[in-house]
């Protein structure tokens, strides 16, 4: 019996159905692959994954025949008492790509994760089947959830499925990370918890629709936005609330890094989106806007110079995630519209979207080929990798295209996302990001590069590889990292807000040479920064240019060891919760702030 | 001044002292106690809220009285998923230091392949 | 001032008090013991909120398990407190976290007392729809018809943050008992409690649960008492706890959320939405509902308190 309220939206649309089972199928699974147990675990999860991918395929189809957004009441109860579950164009690219990218990792996580000749049932096939769907189900709610509550619970449940993948080998370094990612993320979400209920005492709803309709800039209502905003940022792994990440990222087994960089933090990244955009579009102010904005750039600049210097490729990988979280939140000040104080759901949106769909795939290529290449060397060190380009080809060109999907080669999403941006920032008059978002492209080709560089490079000896590596995952990654390169050539006008003509032609004279910039840049900083042996430096570059670049290597270096000084303080637990709390007085501030 | 204005100031401070408790505490078992006091004091900024929005002959808003026992439930699994990393980790690693850069104490490693 | 507003300030103080020794308390024991005390004051202050189906929560699940949970942890990790004391961070640190903590805590509190007179409400709206289900309990309503999807899905964490529980064990432990094998005396105080008591608990418990159809009770309080009686019979050493492998545990352990998905899917096929209830047959399918939730969440919150599985065999 829906109770009458004057809901804007109040009616289950045809279809609505799809939105419904995009949630009940992975949780049914769930259920059912706990009970069955042993091997049933995977099999429930491989067959599951074809299904959903349907069901995301079918919600997407729906939208381009209706061109409205897909609804569901739960229960036939109208919001606000009721929950509404709203599919939008944002709600059915995320889910698209999540469902792309657990299949992915499904296949490739059926050699590592399987039970055993001889046993019933192992520990970590187990756990890792059972927490990969929970992961996925949760991601689908947190895109499709209408209300502020459900979305906690959502989010929630993304923590609880995504911190034992954390530590799933049971090394002590694996635990203290995902206890730390643990207790960093529920500090996150009580702060959004404060937040909603805040909304609600001032409001009397939690829908996001209806909130939006009410909204307005009390001093409660800023004060719950900062909690909020805050609390999403550290579940996000911002800097400076980053402590949690490289460790979490770099220790879990390779299907579990893929999937916790390149889909879990979306879930909350989606949410500020959510609530910045549909919620309280005209209350942040471009002051709090620029705020964040600024956090994503310092995160650029620390996650990509603190990643030139890594040992390790997989704590290589990890910081690179961490820059390009950074380079997401740069949509905010550029989504205000011109002269408004509005953010707008225009380009900056698409943009920041596309970005977090291209990441999402490419990251996730890049770990898997990185858990390959530890698999058969035994070893990830960065400077260990020479001759791999030789012996595992196709590994080593799925984190080749993956990483120039990164970088913003056309036609990836990531090229297309970067245009965007830009071209808001052109639009707003805000040239200092444009700046940003240029440079974010150079930090990711240097990491990209130097990698690059260390693998191709001949080795001494013969490369013996430990285990041969299944070809099955290889062609996953390589896959996965096709996609990648290739998203920019999708029709996103039908679900994002794209207003610019998609870039048909990539061959055009300024898209080559936008795309140059991050190879040169890069290949430069890589240079400046990265760690090299002595003999590939000479033997790379010469003795004259080796004379040329040592000063300014030396200067770089003294300015990269300041910052790894600085990222290693801010990764310590007390300066990382006072750098929380210092951030909620400053959003708060500067939120209230715009409004007096 | 009524309960909800006082218990309403008893909940802040009570998430201020969690807060507090969170950053500087280094066991993990007392940040633990420490976030199950800061969401405490939250749940009860949600009885304020339930119980400034009395109407139609209920004492309270029925509302977020639901969303905190829900709340209450999935703060206890988290205390329950936190206890069990902590008492893994001693095992494993013989101290529950979350410093990164601290030498643990060589303990028993009992997984095996 | 009346007598209820000086009581009311008076327990605001005595939970603060406690709460400031929780955090400042040298030894973990202390803190837990000052934890479980504050749990059971924070009890009768949702009593004076009128919120009495959330006093039960809180008493059992926040003071209660939560008090066991922490306790049997403190007990486990003794040996780790002289270490920490050299890890405390300088006194400019803590001053800081004390400065920014209250800034904090003062913007929170201005935040809750400049809420908007007369405060918006949903409970006209949870009176007017109760006959959709003919239960008289608000938050039973709440719960279980309009806002049925978030206790779905929370069954959904409960049952996760287990699987994540279990996931720490070693791999040749896998399948084997959770947690120590518990001794007592079988002449001693324990034993003789968990004999005397879990008969009484599982009444009270199945009666809250029946109550909670229009009394303060329901299914999370039901499970949350029987969970602490079979807590009690497995400390006492009377019974062990049942292996992770055991398919029947597995069983009971889907059986709440499981019931939920069938019924709201049936409601999906072959009712008006996911989740409606059709009127007539509201009530014995929330109740039956709810009878698989306790006993899922009896067996869960049980199984968390006892951990990982450490035990290959029955010793």
């Amino acid at each position: 019996m829906p109770y009458p309220t004057p809901a804007l939206d109040g009616v289950t649309t045809p279809g609505g159905f799809l939105v419904v089972l995009s949630v009940v199928v992975p949780v049914a699974s769930v259920l059912l692959a706990f009970v069955a147990g042993g091997r049933q675990a995977e099999r429930i999860a491989l067959a599951t994954m074809p299904l959903g991918l349907a069901i995301a395929i079918a919600i997407m189809v729906a939208l381009q025949r209706t061109g409205a957004p897909l609804v569901y009441l739960l229960g036939g109860w109208v919001p606000p008492l009721g929950i509404a579950l709203r599919a939008d164009g944002l709600s059915a690219v995320m889910m698209a790509i999540t469902a792309v990218v657990i299949g992915a990792v499904g296949v490739f996580a059926r050699g590592d994760f399987r039970v055993p000749q001889g046993s019933v049932e192992a520990r970590a096939p187990f756990a890792f089947w059972i927490l990969l769907l929970a992961v996925w189900g949760a991601l689908n709610m947190v895109f499709l959830g209408g209300d502020l509550f459900t979305l906690y619970v959502a989010l929630e449940l993304l923590t609880f499925s995504a911190v034992p993948l954390v530590c799933l080998d049971g090394r002590a370094e694996t635990l203290q990370a995902a206890l730390r990612y643990l207790l960093f993320a529920l500090l996150g979400s009580v702060l959004y918890l404060v937040g909603a209920v805040l909304f609600y005492g001032s409001y009397g709803t939690l829908d996001i629709v209806l909130l939006s309709h009410e909204i307005s800039a009390e001093p409660t209502t800023l004060v719950a936005a900062a909690l909020m905003t805050v609390g999403l940022l550290a579940k996000t792994a911002l800097f400076p609330l980053h402590l949690w990440l490289p460790p979490a990222h770099a220790g879990a087994p390779a299907a579990a890094s893929a999937v916790l960089s390149g889909l879990v933090v979306k879930g909350s990244f989606f949410i500020v989106v959510r609530l910045w955009f549909d919620v309280m579009p005209g209350l942040p102010g471009l002051a709090a806007a620029q705020m964040l904005a600024a956090l994503g750039a310092m995160a650029i600049i620390f996650g990509s110079v603190v990643a030139l210097r890594q040992k390790r490729l997989k704590l290589l990988i990890a910081y690179s995630t961490l820059a390009q979280i950074g380079y997401l939140f740069l949509m905010f000040p550029v989504a205000f519209g011109a002269g408004s104080a509005r953010l707008e759901s225009d380009g900056a949106l698409a943009g920041g979207l596309l970005q977090a769909i291209s990441h999402a795939t490419a990251k996730a290529a890049m770990f898997m080929s990185a858990g390959l290449i530890y698999a058969a060397l035994g070893h990830d060190h960065i400077a260990g990798l020479s001759g791999i380009g030789r012996a595992l080809p196709i590994s080593v060109l799925a984190f080749a295209l993956a990483g120039a999907a990164l970088m913003g080669v056309p036609p990836s999403g990531a090229y297309l996302a970067k245009d965007l941006l830009l071209q808001a920032a052109v639009e707003t008059e805000q040239w200092w990001w444009a700046v940003a978002i240029q440079a974010g492209g150079i930090f990711t080709g240097s990491y990209v590069l130097l990698v690059l560089a260390h693998a191709l490079m001949p080795a001494h000896e013969s490369v013996t590889l430990r285990v041969s590596v299944s070809r099955v995952a290889e062609a996953t990654a390589l896959v996965l990292a096709l996609c990648s390169l290739l998203l920019g050539l999708v029709h996103w006008e039908a679900y994002l807000p794209v207003a610019l003509d998609p870039l048909r032609n990539p061959l055009t004279f300024k898209a080559l040479s936008t795309a140059l910039w991050p190879v040169l840049g890069g290949g430069v900083l890589a240079i400046l920064l990265g760690r090299w042996g002595l003999r590939p430096a000479r033997v790379a570059l010469g003795e004259a240019v080796v004379a040329i670049v040592g000063p300014a290597r030396r200067v770089a270096l003294v300015l990269g060891s300041m910052l790894e000084c600085v990222d290693r303080m801010l990764r310590r637990w007390p300066a990382a919760g006072l750098s929380l709390l210092v951030l909620v007085i400053l959003f708060g501030a500067a939120m209230l702030g715009g409004r007096l | 001044m009524s309960a909800a204005t006082v218990f309403g100031l008893c909940s802040a401070a009570a998430a201020g002292l969690g807060l507090y408790g969170l950053i500087v505490n280094p066991e993990p078992l007392r940040k633990i106690i420490a976030f199950n006091l800061l969401g405490s004091g939250i749940f009860i900024i949600f009885g304020v809220v339930a119980r400034r929005g009395a109407a139609a002959a209920l004492g309270a808003d029925p509302v977020p009285q639901a969303l905190v026992i829900t709340g209450m439930v999935v703060a206890f699994s988290a205390t329950a998923l936190a206890v069990a990393l902590v008492l893994r980790l001693f095992q494993g690693a013989g101290s529950t230091t979350l410093d990164a850069d601290a030498p643990a104490s060589a303990g028993t490693d009992p997984t095996d392949a | 001032m009346t007598i209820a507003a000086a009581l009311e300030t008076v327990l605001a103080a005595l939970i603060l008090a406690i709460a400031i020794w929780t955090i400042a308390a040298r030894e973990t024991f202390a803190a837990v013991a000052g934890f479980v005390v504050y749990g059971l004051l924070l009890a009768l202050v949702w009593v004076r909120l009128e919120a009495v189906d959330v006093a039960l929560t809180e008493a059992a699940i926040g003071g209660g398990l939560s008090g066991v949970l922490l306790l049997g942890a403190a007990a486990r990790l003794r040996a780790t407190e002289t270490r920490a004391v050299m890890e405390r961070p300088d006194k400019i640190l803590r001053l800081g976290a004390a400065i920014l903590s209250a800034t904090v805590a003062a913007g929170l509190a201005a935040g809750v007392l400049l809420l908007t007179d007369p405060a918006p409400t949903l409970a006209s709206a949870a009176a007017t729809n109760a006959a959709a289900t003919g239960l008289g309990n608000p938050v039973t309503n709440v719960l279980m018809a309009f806002r049925a999807t978030d206790t779905l899905l929370e069954k959904v964490v409960l049952l996760l943050a287990l699987v994540g529980v279990w996931s720490l064990a070693s791999d040749r432990l896998w399948g084997g008992f959770p947690g120590p094998r518990h001794q007592a005396d079988p002449l001693g105080a324990l034993a003789f409690l968990a004999r005397l008591l879990p008969p009484v608990g599982i009444v009270v418990g199945i009666y809250i649960l029946w109550a909670g159809a229009n009394h303060p009770g329901g299914a999370f309080q039901a499970g949350a008492i029987l969970a602490a009686m079979w807590l009690l019979v497995m400390m006492a050493g009377l019974t062990d706890v049942p292996p992770v492998s055991s398919r029947r545990l597995r069983l009971v352990l889907i059986a709440g959320p499981g019931v939920f998905l069938v019924v709201g899917l049936g409601g999906l096929c072959f009712g008006t939405a996911f989740l409606a209830y059709p009127v007539a047959s509201a009530k014995p399918l929330i109740l039956g509902i709810e009878a698989a939730m306790t006993l899922t969440i009896a067996v869960t919150l049980g199984l968390l308190v006892a951990g990982a599985p450490e035990r290959r065999d029955g010793q």
